[in-house]
């Protein structure tokens, strides 16, 4: 598991942009000007770091209501991010999605997701896609722990198991289902024993270790990529934020999410080893972050300078012609 | 019984004199045509969905195509339907035109997410980033003993979400040129097949045939009323045109084809023609896609109507088994010619 200098700066990089992103999400939504729902990431940005990591522009992956990390791990473009939670024209889907609907079709996201499971079948038809045009092209399916217990989550894992589908299923789990906890949902503690019921491979990682999920995304992509079929992976987790901006948390208690928070920081994981493996020292981490930053700030910037939302064109912005 | 279904479709109206060649064939077997021709012109498209393969479906719209294109384009799936449709819109989305068969429409329950939340909505979601160039085909309806879980006319649910379109064949030509549009169409549409038109036989253009989505057909041209139907009603609306004919009433039967989008034009203009609306459909009347016809007729041209518009539909109740009971609630074709001396009358 030895990573070299230059992958574990970009593995920071995408982590730290993913904090900075959700940070300055939070920050414009207590401004009022994001509307509607936002959920963070923050917490959980070694899974979308560590599987994208492995990604091709080319390859695809459906994404969650919890999406911008998936969705800036995948190689997003920032501003555009802002611009559509801003509600501009110059957003990912032109203030008709967003926080919960931006897609990059340019770079294979398939979309975030407001249906809890519903992204799963999507990826597993965008493998068959592959599968069926021949490409070495693999999907990747990014869904919580409570999607798993979706209908979709059984019918799509056994069609991609028994077609050998070129799809992995990313399961984050980051302890709770909006406020269920996970105990109370699955009577088994790992998740990731299910996939044996499908017949393939199932693999728990720590994702707190962007390290460990880098090494069980490398191998699971590979084996999609070279013909072997799907993967499950499951990556324990926890959200540092409420299920949403704004939520009360009335299911935890403050020691629990400040003891989990302290305990379960990928990002402070990172630097630790990254500083200690002599990777990088601490002053070219501070100026990555330094650098993360000034990117947000250019970035909202554009996005604010973007028109509004042009009105609804129908049938155009309904129907292809 | 029901009435004689294999009405030979008249040639389509309008199509300047140089009629293609023709063959007689089944609905199921146009369908089937429709299928083979366009997954040889494009190996993008294929099939998805239960017992599709060497049992050729569960009524033998894809009877064949296993030989001829193999598993992988004639994917043949566990009852999985929410998975199944899931996976079209992820294979469509991504470069495929894939066409699932979900083999009653009382099924869709089980997958409505994927059409209604997914696919429908994707394009419109991403800020047109997204094509789903997918085909749901299905079929529904009564009339076999079927009972309430596999003879239900559903177009009403399909016809209120925005992103689909809607497409009701009657005939076996409009299937196979409706089904060829729809496979070529960017998006999701909706392909509702009837169970009794399967084996119901008709003329059809030889070769490449494509109707396109949102053109109505006058199927009997008429002068009193204009009777505004589709699918298995069609073949009543006809039946019953005649019976009318021989009492003096001249009934124009229009075939809307494709519900949404609706072909509005060739509705308005026989209204304006006849001055008389009668709408039938074998769903459910409450809510049903007669109303909005009514309603629409009533809106774009209340003063050319000399009756106000009348909807002849199904009881609203769940369709009963026992063939007597089962014909008692949707209409017949007496029903149609009662309805239609009564509003000309
Ligand atoms: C089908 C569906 N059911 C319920 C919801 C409401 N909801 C939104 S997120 C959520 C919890 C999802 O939990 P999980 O899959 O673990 O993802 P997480 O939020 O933890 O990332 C729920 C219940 C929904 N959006 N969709
Ligand atoms: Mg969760």
């Amino acid at each position: 598991m030895t990573i070299d200098r230059a992958t574990a700066l970009d593995l920071y990089r995408v982590m730290r942009t993913i904090r900075s992103f959700e940070e300055r999400s939070t920050q414009l939504f207590g401004e009022n000007k994001i509307w509607g729902t936002i959920h963070s990431y923050a917490g959980e940005e070694a899974i979308a770091a560590g599987v994208c990591a492995h990604l091709r522009d080319d390859d695809w992956i459906t994404s969650t209501h919890r999406g911008h990390g998936h969705c800036i791990a995948k190689g997003a473009d920032l501003g555009k991010m802002f611009a559509e939670l801003l509600g501009r024209e110059t957003g990912y889907c032109r203030g008709r999605g967003g926080s919960m609907h931006i897609a990059d079709t340019s770079k294979g996201n398939l979309g975030a997701n407001g249906i809890v499971g519903g992204g799963i079948p999507i990826a597993t038809g965008a493998a068959l896609t592959a599968q069926q045009l021949g490409t070495d092209q693999v999907a990747v399916s990014f869904f919580g722990d409570g999607a798993a217990n979706q209908g979709t989550f059984h019918e799509s894992l056994n069609l991609a198991a028994i077609w050998k589908l070129p799809v992995i299923y990313v399961c984050e789990n980051n302890q709770y289902a909006e406020s269920l906890p996970v105990k109370r949902a699955f009577a088994v503690e790992n998740i990731a024993v299910r996939a044996s019921g499908y017949g393939m491979p199932g693999v728990r990682v720590d994702g707190r270790d962007v390290r460990a999920v880098h090494e069980a995304a490398r191998e699971a992509v590979a084996r999609a990529r070279s013909g072997k079929g799907p993967t499950l992976l499951v990556a324990d987790s926890y959200r540092h934020e409420g299920h949403y901006y704004g939520d009360p948390r009335k299911y935890q208690t403050k020691d629990e999410i400040e003891g989990w928070r302290k305990r379960f920081d990928p990002i402070a994981d990172a630097r630790a080893w990254i500083v200690a493996d002599r990777l990088a020292g601490v002053a070219d981490l501070d100026a990555i972050d330094l650098s993360v930053v000034g990117e947000i700030d250019r970035a909202v910037a554009w996005a604010e300078e973007g028109p509004p939302a042009s009105p609804i064109k129908l049938p155009d912005d309904v129907y292809a012609t | 019984m029901p009435p004689k279904t294999d009405t030979t479709a008249e040639p389509t109206p309008g199509a300047g004199g140089h009629s293609p060649p023709t063959r007689e064939m089944f609905y199921s077997e146009a369908l089937n045509e429709a299928l083979r021709l366009e997954m040889e012109r494009d190996e993008r498209v294929i099939v998805i969905g239960e017992d599709i393969a060497e049992h050729g479906g569960a009524f033998q719209v894809t009877a064949g195509l296993l030989d001829r294109f193999g598993p992988t384009r004639i994917r043949q799936t566990p009852i999985s339907e929410i998975g199944i449709v899931g996976a079209a819109v992820g294979a469509a989305l991504t470069g495929l035109r894939p066409i699932v068969e979900l083999m009653y429409v009382d099924f869709s329950g089980l997958a409505m997410d994927q059409v209604v939340n997914q696919a429908a909505q994707n394009r419109f979601m991403f800020g047109g980033q997204a094509r789903v160039p997918m085909v749901l085909r299905t079929q529904g309806g009564s009339g076999r003993g079927n009972a309430a879980q596999h003879s239900k006319s559903l177009e009403a649910w399909f016809a209120h979400v925005a992103g689909l379109k809607l497409v009701m064949p009657a005939t076996p030509a409009d299937a196979k040129g409706l089904l060829t549009a729809a496979i070529r169409d960017d998006n999701p549409v909706i392909f509702l097949e009837h169970k009794l038109l399967y084996r119901t036989k008709g003329a059809v253009p030889e070769g490449e045939h494509v109707v396109p989505l949102g053109q109505a057909d006058i199927k009997r041209e008429g002068t009193d009323l204009t009777i505004v139907t589709w699918s298995r009603e069609v073949l009543f609306a006809l039946e019953a045109a005649g019976r009318l004919a021989e009492l003096g009433i001249a009934a124009e039967v229009v075939d809307v084809r494709t519900l949404v989008p609706l072909d509005k034009g060739a509705l308005l203009a026989s209204v304006r023609k006849t001055h008389r609306l009668l709408v039938v459909h074998e769903a459910i009347k409450r809510a049903g896609y007669g109303a909005e016809i009514a309603a629409m007729i009533a809106e774009e041209a209340f003063d050319e109507l000399d009756a106000p518009p009348k909807r002849l539909a199904g009881l609203d109740t769940p369709i009963p088994y026992a063939q007597h009971l089962e014909k008692s609630v949707v209409p017949q074709v007496e029903d149609i010619v009662a309805a239609a001396k009564e509003l000309v009358g």
